[in-house]
């Protein structure tokens, strides 16, 4: 079929303001929802399902969250890590403690809106610090985190060196356990969350997001609120971030300590957003699968080729491949892959007649 | 050319013995003058003469040291600048102000930020109240796109423009405010005769079609003669003249700080 505007004339406002306005869109965006529930899962293997399918719905995530903060609001954060693990630790307690709570969507809710307090706290600083001076408070934050899961034994039920396992995990009734349940769990919460994302962006607190971004003074002068916009921005980051974590806690670990949400992590999701595309949701999940996907493929790669390559060489490799990419797409494209693909697309538009 | 000969009874705005510095510099010394419900005011000086300071004094974004500032009854001796906006001035700047990510539509549309009033859930579920927000505030801000004639760049983002049409959807984002008091720095400066002409029209139309009242900074003499009821005139920070266009032309101190150089 071809890719054409043309002849989908809008009627009203309502439908020149959809997600998705052009229909080929719609339909590609509809069937790979659909083949991810129903197709997937028919034909997915094990290592399909834990080693990539579920690492990118949740990083993607997580990627989302850091991008409302980042790419719309324009407010630099170091600090994801340390969110995801707020989220995961407070998943854990409250599935830990309060029994009767035992279904994932009110952990993982709980977990999200931790995070999205401790979110709030640490974005204070931002009305009076920006750029790169607000990076380095939120590595502070990063910090302290790290530092209050590994000494706060309360909050790791006093397991040495904070390690913690959970298991038995219900979602309203359905009991999750292999890993095409989890997959498809994942999937529907992303698939929801995304959803909730892209509505907030494109409304008049998205809005509010890039008017500070964009221009903090002239925003002030129109009457947005600096320190409100910039802390919902934390919060609403935080959320989704801290979801994430506790996603990661539970569907994708099992069980965890507080290493697996050190600086590490919020470099690795920032590179997912700036590789994937500053202020692009579909970019969140192209990161995501970029950085996802090259470690597998750097791994296929001396097979396919022939050579021999040893692991550490592999993964030099890899830290060349990102390093590069970032550097890349920070002069040359700040709108990363997602950029890459609407040039593309623009270009099918007009194609095979370019001018 | 004769000025459009017109009473205002009401003051909507009155400025007493402002008088605001930077370390040792003076941008104002004692200003006092008042802009009248309607009319179209315009601030007029040489490079320097503290005419943005004026303006940035009005809408709360500087704090003279003296004086105090009386708009719609209410003296103050400050403002903060989301208090100005609630309070229905809205403004544009000299050196365009726009946010450039965002394209022509979303940035008409932060002008009615203070309208739109749903929470966080309604708009992430983007239903019900939310949605209706949206289009209504959509429909308000298309008017505003067809009066200015940009509906051609709609969707284009506004860092792309170029600076005439730039100035023409600030403009617009300053209008979808609905404001009673419209502050304009300099909106013809770079323009072409076209362009100019084009933005006087606005200009005038909004304040004919609208009933609001116009404080505009303009450098281009035949325009603010044409367009502005009165003009106030600043020099090194004082005032030194005040009146219709004809007493200004007539006075001898402007004439000889302002028109008799390089006019
Ligand atoms: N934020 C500021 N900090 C320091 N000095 C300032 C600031 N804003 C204005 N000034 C000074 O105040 C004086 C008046 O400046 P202002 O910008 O109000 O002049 P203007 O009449 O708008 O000039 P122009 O026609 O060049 O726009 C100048 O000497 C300027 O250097
Ligand atoms: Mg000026």
């Amino acid at each position: 079929m071809l890719y054409r505007e043309a002849g989908q004339f809008k009627t009203d406002y309502a439908a020149d303001q959809q997600i998705f306005p052009i229909l080929q869109d719609r339909i590609f965006v509809f069937g790979v929802i659909a083949a991810a529930f129903a197709i997937v899962p028919a034909i997915a293997s094990e290592y399909l399902y834990t080693e990539i399918l579920i690492p990118f719905l949740i990083l993607s995530l997580a990627a989302i969250g850091l991008n409302i903060l980042v790419g719309y609001c324009g407010q630099v954060s170091l600090g994801t890590g340390g969110f995801m693990a707020v989220g995961a630790y407070a998943a854990y307690n409250l599935w830990l403690r309060v029994p009767e709570a035992n279904n994932l969507v009110v952990v993982f809710l709980f977990g999200g809106l931790m995070a999205a307090a401790v979110g709030i706290l640490f974005g204070l600083p931002s009305l009076r610090i920006k750029g790169f001076y607000l990076a380095v408070a939120t590595l502070a934050s990063q910090f302290f985190l790290d530092w209050l899961f590994a000494r706060v034994k309360w909050l790791t039920n006093y397991t040495p060196s904070g390690s913690v396992a959970v298991g038995d995990l219900h979602v309203f009734g359905w009991r999750i356990d292999g890993p095409a349940d989890r997959y498809l769990l994942i999937l529907g919460m992303v698939v929801v969350a995304t959803i909730v994302a892209k509505n907030l962006v494109r409304g008049h607190i998205g809005r509010s997001w890039m008017a500070i971004r964009d221009m903090d003074i002239a925003a002030e002068i129109i009457g947005f609120r600096p320190l409100r916009t910039k802390l919902l921005a934390f919060a609403v980051s935080s959320f989704f971030i801290g979801v994430a974590g506790a996603m990661w806690g539970f569907l994708r670990l099992g069980s965890w300590e507080p290493l697996a949400f050190d600086i590490n992590r919020s470099f690795q999701i920032l590179f997912m957003v700036i590789i994937g595309g500053l202020g692009s949701l579909v970019g969140s999940f192209m990161g995501a699968a970029f950085i996802v996907l090259t470690p597998v493929l750097l791994n296929q790669l001396p097979g396919w080729l022939g050579v021999n390559m040893s692991t550490a060489m592999i993964s030099h490799l890899e830290f060349m491949v990102f390093g590069a990419m970032i550097v890349f797409f920070l002069i040359v494209e700040p709108h990363g892959l997602a950029r890459l693909w609407a040039v593309a697309k623009e270009k099918l538009r007009l194609w095979p007649f370019p001018h | 050319m004769d000025s459009r000969l017109r009473s205002f009874p009401d003051v909507l705005l009155s400025v007493e013995n402002i008088s605001l510095s930077f370390g040792g510099v003076n941008a104002l010394t004692d200003i006092s003058f008042d802009i009248a419900k309607g009319e179209v005011r315009a601030i007029i000086g040489p490079n320097g003469a503290g005419k943005s300071s004026m303006l940035n004094c009005i809408n709360g974004f500087y704090h003279p040291q003296h004086g105090a500032i009386t708009y719609k009854g209410v003296r103050r001796n400050q403002m903060k600048p989301h208090e100005a906006a609630e309070q229905g001035i809205a403004r544009t700047f000299q050196n365009i102000a726009l946010f450039r990510g965002m394209s022509t539509l979303d940035n008409i549309m932060t002008g009615r930020n203070l309208r739109m009033k749903t929470g966080l859930l309604w708009q992430a579920l983007h239903i019900g109240p939310a949605r209706r927000e949206e289009i209504e505030h959509r429909k308000a801000v298309e008017r505003i796109i067809e009066f200015l004639e940009i509906q051609h760049i709609r969707k284009a983002p506004v860092g792309t423009l170029p600076y005439g049409l730039q100035k023409r959807v600030e403009l617009g984002r300053a209008l979808a405010a609905e404001p009673e008091l419209l502050l304009l720095d300099e909106p013809m400066a770079g323009m072409n005769i076209e362009e100019k002409q084009d933005m006087c029209r606005f200009i005038l139309d909004v304040n004919d079609e609208f009933g609001t009242t116009i404080c505009l900074i303009e450098h281009d003499m035949s325009v603010v003669m044409d367009i502005s009821d009165r003009v106030v005139v600043l020099d090194y920070g004082r005032k030194i003249g005040d009146g219709t266009p004809d007493e200004i032309k007539k006075n001898e101190a402007v004439i000889t700080a302002y028109l008799g150089v390089g006019h």
